[in-house]
């Protein structure tokens, strides 16, 4: 008689949905002549003076474990970098914790903090695991939409709406992957004034935080009366370029990081140290890098925003990230049978806005991290594209 | 710096097509820009990047470290200039340092460098002596790494 693995499986991770993501890169993967807009990561290699550090650190003999939290010479780096570009100030030796990517501290954070059945609420559509991760750590996610009308913007009316009594945490990501929506001071302002009426921690993963083109990006926790209520979690993968180094980190209250760090040196021990290393060099001498490579999103974007409303996709102009997010709706087709038919028949891929919750249907995310020549041929072939559609739904009338 | 410029220091086509629907500007508005940038001298010319090594013509590249005598009037101008303006020399600076002129140099063989060299360049009055040094092997051309490194990245066709 064979084994029945699956009764083996929890029954939380069971019911635990794939992710709408890997489904389509299971297509994509099989065209790999498409142009892909799907990539959620940066097309610029990490630059070299990053990757030579971690070089010369592997020839040093850096190969060792180091303090569960990090090394404190990234630390206190990180906590020079995020001092001046976020504002507030935590100390290297309690308030730091260096973690596998910002994935990694979204974890170890919602584990830390949530008992079964705590709510944690989050903006929706958002990046793919915010719900699961809060699942998998036995709490309860209760999504919050944004709208296209806003631009996805932050939304504290709705936060305020759905609250329900058990909610523990709020969960946010500006600016947003994907629909590149951002939350300015004074909507945050007034989210602050919630979470603190309501008592919720905040964990705000404010990844593309230096990929703003519009404004300010403002942090919650430099709001009076936040600090002590936020975890800030950030990382390396994005204004960096530094996607496979998986290097991120957590700052917030010594007792929260305390927790957080009990789950990581249990379940990661401590983030690579060649990483940790690389992510020294690039928080010392990388600004000039990220400048560069932020100076050719923010024109990317301007033409691929351009370019979709010109065809007649109706798209807003993302404030921050890498992502563009129109509005297929004049198509008449589903986010998931648009973007599997331009696939099959124009060879472009673009992710289904449903890939990131309900709230995002009727909407693709577009990624404007690859070069300009792909942008151009893949929106002249989008175009042509609803063309098409439009001349067959004609046709069929 | 013109959006223009940034863009060609980027490697974008020298083509107004393709800049005017990057830049979302009128074909004939980056035509009058790049009309502008070469009348005034920003822009000198356009030449492709190629792989010295697939381009199999036996043409040999040369640097030359040049001590010249500078002159009353005019100081390494006169002599810099005169030497320019051969057609084997691709590129001259005035540096400092140890040597006055650096010039990169190229001809059909090596032997018409040494032609160059011993013949015309080395017999220059002011020309003191030549240094030269015959590229092997290039490693970086023009911002471009050799061999091109970009294909063996293996990276997700799509992420989140």
């Amino acid at each position: 008689m064979s084994l029945d693995h699956e009764s083996f499986v929890a029954s939380h991770v069971k019911d635990l949905p794939r992710s709408g993501i890997r489904d389509f890169f299971a297509v994509v993967s099989e065209m790999p002549q498409a142009i892909s807009l799907g990539i959620g990561e940066p097309d610029f290699a990490t630059p070299w003076h990053v990757r030579e550090a971690a070089i010369f650190a592997l020839e040093k003999g850096c190969t060792s474990y180091t303090d569960n939290r990090g090394l404190l010479r990234l630390r206190r780096a990180i906590s020079k970098y995020v001092a001046g570009f976020f504002g507030p100030e935590y100390d290297p030796a309690s308030e730091i914790l260096a973690t596998v990517g910002v994935s990694e501290a979204i974890d170890v954070a919602l584990r830390a903090i949530l008992n079964p059945g705590d709510k944690v609420l989050y903006h929706e559509p958002c990046y793919v695991s915010y719900a699961p991760s809060v699942t998998l750590a036995l709490g309860v996610a209760i999504p919050v939409g944004t709208k296209p009308e806003d631009e996805f913007a932050l939304d504290p009316a709705a936060f305020e709406a759905a609250w329900e009594p058990g909610c523990k945490a709020l969960l946010l990501n500006f600016p947003t992957n994907p629909t590149g929506g951002t939350a300015d001071r004074e909507k945050l302002q007034r989210l602050a004034r919630f979470a603190i009426d309501k008592n919720l921690l905040v964990i705000s993963d404010e990844i593309y935080g230096e990929l703003t083109y519009e404004g300010e990006h403002v942090g919650i926790a430099s709001l009076p009366g936040m600090k002590e209520r936020t975890l800030l979690l950030h990382g390396f993968s994005k204004a960096f370029a530094m996607t496979g180094f998986r290097i991120g980190y957590a700052c917030g209250p010594a007792v929260l990081i305390e927790a957080m760090m009990k789950i990581h040196q249990y379940c990661m021990m401590c983030a690579p140290i060649l990483s940790q290393e690389a992510a020294v060099e690039a928080l010392v001498n990388g600004a000039e890098e990220v400048a560069r490579m932020k100076e050719q999103y923010h024109r990317r974007r301007d033409f691929i925003v351009r370019r979709f409303n010109e065809i007649g996709l109706s798209c807003h102009s993302p404030r921050g990230s890498f992502y563009a997010f129109p509005s297929i709706l004049s198509t008449g087709l589903s986010d998931t049978d648009f973007a599997h038919r331009l696939l099959r028949e124009s060879e472009v891929a673009v992710v289904p806005g449903t890939a990131f919750g309900e709230h995002g249907s009727d909407h693709v995310r577009a990624s404007f991290s690859t070069s300009y020549e792909n942008l151009v041929e893949a929106t002249d072939r989008i175009a042509r594209f609803r063309d098409d559609i439009l001349t067959e739904d004609s046709a069929a009338v | 710096m013109s959006d223009v410029l940034t863009l060609l220091l980027e490697g974008a086509k020298p083509c107004a097509d393709h800049l005017a629907n990057v830049l979302g500007k009128e074909k004939a508005e980056v035509e009058a820009e790049l009309r502008r940038l070469e009348e005034d001298k920003s822009l000198l010319g356009w030449l492709p990047v190629f792989n010295p090594e697939k381009i199999e013509d036996g043409r040999v590249r040369a640097v030359i470290e040049v001590k010249i005598s500078p002159e009353r009037e005019g100081g390494f101008d006169r002599l810099a200039m005169r030497i320019a303006r051969f057609e084997e020399v691709e590129s001259c600076y005035l540096m400092s340092g140890g040597f006055d002129l650096l010039i990169f140099v190229t001809g059909k063989n090596l032997r018409k460098v040494a032609a160059f060299v011993s013949e015309r360049l080395a017999t220059i009055e002011g020309v003191l002596s030549t240094s030269t040094h015959f590229l092997l092997r290039p490693y970086k051309e023009q911002r471009h790494l050799l061999p091109d490194e970009t294909e063996a990245v293996d990276k997700l066709a799509v992420s989140p």
